[in-house]
């Protein structure tokens, strides 16, 4: 062992580890120890403190005040922001839009990827080969792959009109309307996500014990039964964190919104409003930055209560 | 007599009929899947005119690499991809060097206050990058770091998840012992660190290198802020203001979506396993 515990009754500690020792009751190797821990973490934690901890304590302060970032003067405001955030056509209509978002990509996301993970799960030949081309759309960049959507939506040469057209059906300006455009991003992001869910749901669909479904089918379990009653209960705990991370994520969506429905001179399109497109609008093209926090805070309040309705489930589950 | 005939059948529906059916069905999804990465790069081989094609055909009738150089010239894409591996790569080594000491310390270590180090770590984790980036960017501002490389990269020079990783990865799979016996040997606990832990990492490192990566890579909304000058445009914000530049030019759009896609295609098929199990086992955000 390194060095004999220096006792505080120890008169005259020679150095002032010494006399730290002494003072903490510690010995010198558990003081070394501290040393190396507290110093270790400094640096990440003062990372963590400008890149995060800071930023997330100030965007609740800033949406106290009227913090416009070219006006010298930024007066407290107390709860104006919210107030004002409560009247305001476009934020009203970013929160609608983004929670129905949320609830269709979601819900189709999570049906779809849950229906494909028990076809999977049944020990089919190629399945890594189907696991490896459903991920391909999570793994690859959403911009290259928007643009990609954007022109097979296109209103008078895109490819699914074409496909429509077969059945009898008109062209549609996919993204010429938000009330359309939203279901052209719907359809884009479950193409985008639904890899992700599948793969997530088999590895939870693997870890049922087999006995489970032994005992079942002794019972006379079979079918929609045996899912319903074995493989639902027993999903349950990844099937909320699929739930829980996808509608966080769909809660932030803006990339291929804006890459998908963002105008341009040549073709103006029909921006829909998502509540990061707002946030992004409001403190980076207004410069109301007091006023996006707002929003912001509006934003973290939605996504906590996502995660705490989950912890909260997953916690009574272990009791 | 009829029970039996009636089992062979259902036997028979159980080895043949039912993987024929998952697999149609597995099919059909897989070419969908498929269907945007074929049409992209079919698109990027046909002269203009056969994009306006109506009705439009799926392979290009005369065959031209022609929009690519066009897009190369058109905007500085090799640069945006430099800028994009250097963040990237910039944001890789932090994030696996910061997890991996705050991991062994909050794995192995005892010490007054480290629990509630921990907890706020993982806490900050549950507040989305988009709702605090305003102050972030005000930071940003004061620090004078807009449109550079440092920070462009900020928000993903740290990830809660990789702690978390590193420390259930250490905790777990490497012995005390091992730690003991290298101080009795008077080893420092850096150099214990050094020596004997981070060659013990190898493939949590690998994993979580592969995450930091795809994450700087994916970046879009913070380089939009931040990258003011085209010089230090990211991949994904370079092609996105290119499309705005040639809203209809799906030859040349297609060309370069291609471009922007292949590398990380490249990464995918070599890497595919690895990158599906680092990526699903564990949830993109952190």
């Amino acid at each position: 062992m390194a060095e004999p515990s220096a006792a505080p009754w120890v008169p005259n500690g020679t150095t002032l580890a010494d006399r730290i020792c002494g003072l903490l009751r510690i010995n010198r190797l558990t003081l070394a120890k501290y040393r190396f821990c507290y110093l270790g973490l400094v640096p990440v934690f003062v990372i963590y403190w400008i890149l995060r901890l800071e930023p997330i304590g100030r965007t609740f302060i800033l949406s106290f005040y009227d913090w416009h970032l070219v006006r010298p003067i930024k007066p407290f405001v107390g709860l104006a922001n919210y107030q004002e955030l409560l009247r305001d056509e476009n934020f009203l209509l970013a929160l609608k839009n983004t929670t129905l978002f949320a609830v269709f990509v979601v819900g189709i996301s999570v049906i779809l990827g849950l229906a494909l993970a028990v076809l999977l799960a049944g020990q089919l030949r190629f399945t890594p080969a189907y696991q490896a081309i459903y991920f391909l759309p999570v793994i690859t960049p959403m911009v290259p792959m928007a643009i990609a959507w954007k022109w097979i939506f296109d209103a008078r040469y895109g490819i699914l009109n074409y496909a429509l057209s077969w059945f009898g059906v008109r062209p549609i300006g996919w993204l010429t309307s938000p009330d359309v455009a939203m279901w052209a991003i719907i359809i884009m992001s479950v193409w985008k996500v639904l890899g992700y869910n599948m793969v997530l749901l088999l590895v939870g669909l693997k870890s049922i014990p087999a006995v489970y479904y032994e005992a079942a089918s002794i019972d006379g379990a079979a079918g929609w039964a045996m899912f319903r009653r074995i493989t639902l209960p027993l999903l349950k705990p990844i099937l909320l964190f699929v739930v829980v991370i996808s509608t966080i994520n769909a809660y932030n969506v803006f990339t291929q919104v804006y890459v998908m429905t963002q105008g341009s001179q040549a073709a103006p399109g029909a921006p829909l409003r998502v509540l990061v497109f707002d946030i992004y609008q409001n403190g980076f093209q207004f410069f109301k930055m007091g006023y996006a926090s707002a929003e912001a805070v509006v934003l973290t309040l939605i996504v906590l209560a996502l995660t705490l309705i989950q912890l909260r489930v997953i916690r009574m589950d272990g009791e | 007599m009829r029970g039996e005939s009636l089992g062979t059948g259902r036997a028979t529906w159980r080895r043949i009929g039912v993987p024929a059916l998952s697999h149609s069905v597995l099919l059909a999804g897989s070419l969908s899947m498929l269907f945007p990465f074929v049409w992209m790069l079919a698109t990027s081989l046909k002269p203009v005119d056969e994009t306006l094609l109506w009705p439009p055909r799926l392979l290009p009738i005369n065959w031209t690499v022609a929009n690519y150089p066009v897009v190369l010239n058109a905007a500085p894409f090799v640069r945006y991809f430099l800028n994009s591996v250097v963040v990237s790569v910039g944001s890789m080594l932090t994030v696996i060097a910061t997890s991996l000491i705050a991991g062994f310390i909050f794995g192995k270590y005892r010490f007054p206050g480290k629990k509630f180090l921990f907890t706020v770590i993982l806490a900050s984790a549950m507040f989305p990058f988009e709702t605090y980036m305003i102050p972030l960017y005000l930071t940003m501002k004061s620090l004078g770091w807009i449109n550079t490389y440092p920070g462009i990269a900020a928000p993903y020079l740290i990830m809660s998840f990789g702690i978390f990783l590193m420390r259930q990865h250490i905790a777990h799979s490497i012995p005390d012992e091992l730690i003991d016996a290298a101080r009795v040997d008077g080893a420092s606990e850096l150099k214990i660190f050094i020596r004997v832990i981070v060659p013990l990492c190898a493939s949590p490192i690998g994993a979580l290198g592969i995450l930091a990566f795809i994450q700087a890579w994916a970046a879009f909304i913070w380089p939009l802020l931040m990258a003011t000058t085209r010089n230090m445009y990211l991949m994904e914000l370079g092609l996105s203001t290119f499309q705005f530049r040639y809203t209809a030019d799906y030859h040349l759009l297609s060309a370069a979506s291609v471009l922007s896609t292949v590398p990380m295609l490249i990464a995918f098929i070599i890497l595919r396993r690895r990158i599906i199990e680092s990526v699903a086992l564990t949830g993109l955000k952190g």
